[in-house]
């Protein structure tokens, strides 16, 4: 399998007032391969949106490197660079309501990309447009309409139209799902999968929906605070789990089946993701870990493999 | 259920309207449910399938108009609620029902402090003064598990967190130890770990206190924790209730099935395709002559487009509203059968 997407270090800082810096991406280094679907989980402000912009160049690098198809690609993207990677690499956004304009109708939504692209005509787009919208499953006489006249769900299929109309290769699909009532998310997510399927596309899938990431991702990488904790297979992280993090998040989520929450009464993580801002020495984890010991308040983990997929950064396996 | 002393609040036949300017919105068609001493009713259903409304209206939190309540009563400890006097339903709010919103940013006034806003609630329905109010402020804060709750009571509400908020939220509507409580989505902007946190706070005050609890949500998972009895909402009705285990293991609406369906289960190594269900729910401008779920029902049959299905009871305290349910409907229990639960695994 061939690498599409190669983070080397990525990091994303935001500064804020004189001597205060946000660490949102601080240091990861994760591939992706041609066809594959990474899922991205973590609490909020862990910094999997920042990831995900930062690779397809929404956001510029602090430092480090991403890699596309082994071109490296630039640290802060031009109007021209955003013109040649947006054949490549595109996003699909949380909130199908505030990420289209309600002034424009689908068409100019969706056309938009092809008509900045240039080199195609009026009636190629409408073709196009069309095209795309029997894809996600809409009427191609919806391209008249405006955004407000579509429910979540329907909304929602509008933006992976408008993400896949310039057929990239590689998209970054930010909670997707997390706006839209359960009977649609599944809807939504099939589509994806059957698009991975089709047009061998690979996927950046941040969300928060443990069990959902799980059903859709190859690969799981959970983040913890600006820094990978765990990566691996998805049933690997989510069925055995190695840094302490990863198992909590997984015992919170909870699962439809009363009599397996009957069961595993559990005791909630404790305390809240602390401020990006200072980040503390040592394991960022260690305030709120249940396995805490002496040195993980001093010594950085690093990601330690426990197989050839399955890693964790944490002082337990050193 | 049977014993009527059981029962904190009795719901029967509720419908509601409102008045706009593209017609009449018929959102709530008839909804009877009850809550049960000392126990949780989870209701789950789709955004706009009346789940809220249906509470709202109850406790009045629902302009009239351009809302109206056209026929049904509430009963709350045998005191009908319906048609209240605004003073009468003010000793009711805050001090029998306390109330938690989804989002806990909008629901306190960012211009006072916390404690303040607490107290306020003591103050009004308890007649405290104000260091007593303040002190049963501080109390609550710390019931619910907010570490420094002295000095996070004169804090406002943008220092705090929306977990933090959420749970300073619950001590609030906990100041006067309601009989009921009803939480409208509390968790749905937490993140799964604040999740876990908030609703283990609600389940100890349950637990404590001895409250029923009423909780609103789309999230299965979270009525699997925490829900006795759960009653699922379609298109302004209640088209399944009963205890948890028989809407879980032995659903019997379709819808109830389609959502589940639709819900990856985490069983390690299996790899269920989801089923999403198609379509969207019905306008309810002009609400369908027979079941609401009949456009989007796998198991449709002609009855069911012309007629509301009745109550059909599937055992004790379940029932469905589904034609499926009469004696003479065709058999379609090896369909309904196809899902595999009680198997999930993880750590």
């Amino acid at each position: 399998m061939n690498t599409i997407i190669e983070t080397k270090d990525l990091k994303k800082y935001f500064q804020i007032g004189k001597n205060r810096v946000v660490h949102a991406t601080d240091g990861l280094s994760v591939t992706i391969s041609d066809n594959e679907i990474v899922g991205l989980v973590g609490e909020s402000g862990s910094g999997k949106s920042t990831f995900g912009k930062a690779v397809v160049g929404l956001h510029d690098k602090t430092s480090g490197e991403v890699w596309y198809k082994g071109e490296l690609t630039p640290a802060k993207f031009t109007p021209a660079d955003y013109k040649k990677y947006s054949t490549e690499m595109q996003m699909i956004f949380q909130d199908p309501y505030s990420s289209l304009n309600p002034r424009m109708t689908v068409l100019e939504i969706i056309g938009e990309g092809l008509h900045l692209q240039g080199g195609f005509s009026k009636a190629d787009i409408k073709e196009r447009v069309a095209d795309w919208l029997r894809r996600v499953g809409l009427q191609p006489d919806h391209m008249s309409r405006y955004c407000h006249e579509f429910s979540g769900g329907q909304r929602q299929r509008i933006g992976i139209a408008r993400a896949l109309v310039l057929e990239p290769k590689f998209v970054v699909c930010d909670e997707p799902i997390s706006a839209l009532d359960v009977s649609v998310q599944a809807q939504v997510v099939n589509l994806l999968g059957e698009f991975r399927d089709t047009l061998g596309i690979s996927l950046l899938f941040i969300a928060h929906d443990l069990s959902m990431v799980r059903y859709v991702s190859d690969r799981i990488i959970v983040m913890y605070l600006g820094a990978l904790v765990e990566i691996g297979q998805a049933d690997d992280v989510f069925f055995h789990p190695k840094h302490p993090y990863t198992r909590l998040l997984i015992a919170s989520n909870p699962e439809a089946d009363p009599e397996y929450e009957r069961k595993h009464a559990h005791v909630p993580i404790k305390g809240e993701i602390p401020s990006p801002i200072n980040i503390p020495p040592g394991c960022r984890f260690a305030g709120r870990c249940p396995d805490v010991m002496e040195k993980c308040h001093t010594v950085t983990p690093e990601l330690i493999m426990m197989n050839d997929s399955h890693g964790a950064a944490c002082l337990l396996y050193d | 259920m049977k014993n009527q002393n059981d029962c904190v609040l009795d719901v029967k036949d509720l419908k509601v309207e409102f008045d706009t300017y593209g017609g009449t919105v018929k959102a709530v068609r008839g909804v009877s449910y009850r809550v049960r001493r000392g126990k949780t009713l989870g209701v789950v259903g789709e955004s706009g399938c009346g789940k809220s409304v249906t509470v709202q209206a109850i406790l009045q939190l629902i302009p009239m108009p351009p809302g109206r309540i056209t026929s049904g009563s509430a009963l709350l400890n045998d005191k009908e609620m319906i048609g209240m006097s605004a003073k009468e339903i003010n000793t009711i709010r805050g001090r029998e029902v306390g109330v938690i919103f989804q989002d806990p940013m909008s629901s306190l006034n960012p211009t006072m402090k916390i404690g303040h806003q607490i107290a306020e609630t003591v103050k009004v329905h308890q007649g405290a003064s104000d260091d007593e109010a303040m002190q049963k402020a501080v109390f609550l804060l710390e019931k619910t598990k907010i570490p420094e709750a002295a000095k996070r009571a004169k804090q406002y509400p943008f220092e705090f967190s929306g977990g933090m908020l959420q749970r300073a939220i619950i001590a609030m509507s906990m100041a006067c130890d309601p009989l009921l409580l009803v939480a409208d989505e509390p968790t749905t902007a937490l993140d799964v770990t604040i999740q876990a946190q908030t609703l283990e706070v609600m389940h100890d005050l349950q637990k404590n206190h001895g409250m029923s609890i009423i909780l609103i949500t789309h999230d299965l998972g979270v009525i699997a924790k925490m829900a006795n009895d759960v009653a699922v909402m379609y298109a302004g009705q209640v088209i399944e209730a009963g205890p948890v285990d028989d809407i879980f293991y032995r659903s019997a609406h379709p819808y109830t099935l389609g959502l589940r369906y639709a819900m990856p289960t985490n069983i390690e190594g299996g790899h269920r395709k989801l089923m999403p269900i198609d379509g969207s729910p019905p306008d309810l401008f002009k609400p369908p002559q027979g079941c609401g779920y009949y456009a989007r029902c796998p198991f449709a049959m002609h009855v069911c487009e012309k007629h509301i299905p009745d109550e059909f009871t599937i055992s004790g305290e379940h029932f469905a509203r589904c034609w499926l349910q009469h004696p003479t409907a065709p058999k379609v229990e090896g369909k309904l059968d196809l899902f595999q639960v009680g198997h999930t695994e993880t750590v």
